[in-house]
């Protein structure tokens, strides 16, 4: 591989939602790996975005108010009536 | 349903009767709902249906599309740049101060209640369509597919919302990890 082709960590840490999507074209993703094989700054990037991920993952999605789900589930029992 | 209904209308209250609404009118509509479609689809079609009705009047003018447009228009790095050697340096745009590994940060700290309210925080702070876009994607656990169509945006703008999002999550929960390690080494 050429100098020219590889990639820096500062290129890198900017493709690494394109990898996570599955975007990247084949060589990009080669590339991506490539570097990601050898350094463990990139690598600890990579873990750090998957853990991000992950933990967003973990906030609940907003409720409804009980008010709100009191009034629908009237509506809800009225209707099944 | 009430996240997407709020994206529409400018207040919660709002945002709640369009729910109930759009319950209700499921309820009453039911009956033609012919399978064509999904059934959440369709639930989210009324909803949204609905919630712009209600946001045209009380709100919204920009179209997302608008929105997302001016939220990608200009450069912005994932990582501070300080954080990489300079171009005549021996690793031009390498690592300076690589970040650290988490594999050691113990699963009850990383998602205990106070992690957790910082990356609540970070995502509040979050320009308007970004917030939205790793809300859909990663709390609401959308598609990418699903996030354009319900925006109407480019899977490529879609894209660069959330990889903005996401780093801005990630910077904020590296800040957060590492003054409490810092805190932990300290003597006391």
């Amino acid at each position: 591989m050429s100098q020219d082709r590889t990639l820096s960590c500062q290129e890198l840490v900017e493709l690494v939602t394109s990898y996570l999507e599955g975007t990247l074209s084949a060589p990009d993703r080669a590339r991506f790996e490539e570097h990601i094989a050898v350094c463990e700054g990139c690598t600890n990037y990579l873990e750090q975005m998957r853990t991000t991920i992950r933990v967003t993952g973990m906030l609940t999605p907003e409720q409804l108010s009980p008010e709100a789900s009191s009034e629908l589930l009237h509506a809800f029992r009225s209707w099944r009536s | 349903m009430l996240r997407i209904a709020s994206l529409y209308t400018p207040s919660r209250a709002v945002a709640e009767d369009v729910v109930q609404e759009t319950w209700l009118g499921v309820l009453q509509g039911l009956d033609r709902f012919e399978g064509r479609s999904s059934l959440k689809t369709w639930i989210f079609r009324i909803l949204t249906n609905r919630a712009k009705t209600r946001g045209q009047r009380e709100r919204r003018s920009i179209p997302f599309s608008a929105l997302a447009g001016a939220e990608t228009n200009s450069d912005e790095p994932a990582v501070d740049p300080s954080r990489f050697q300079g171009d005549d340096e021996h690793f031009a745009r390498g690592w300076a101060s690589p970040p650290a590994s988490w594999e050691e940060v113990p699963e009850d700290r990383l998602l205990s209640t106070e992690t957790l309210s910082k990356v609540d925080e970070a995502i509040a702070a979050l320009p308007e369509m970004q917030r939205i876009v790793i809300t859909l994607r990663d709390i609401e656990g959308w598609s990418s597919q699903e996030v354009c169509n319900l925006l109407d945006i480019s899977e490529t703008n879609q894209r660069v919302l959330l990889h903005r999002a996401r780093s801005k999550v990630r910077r904020a929960l590296e800040k957060y990890l590492d003054t409490e390690q810092d805190e932990e080494k300290a003597p006391a």
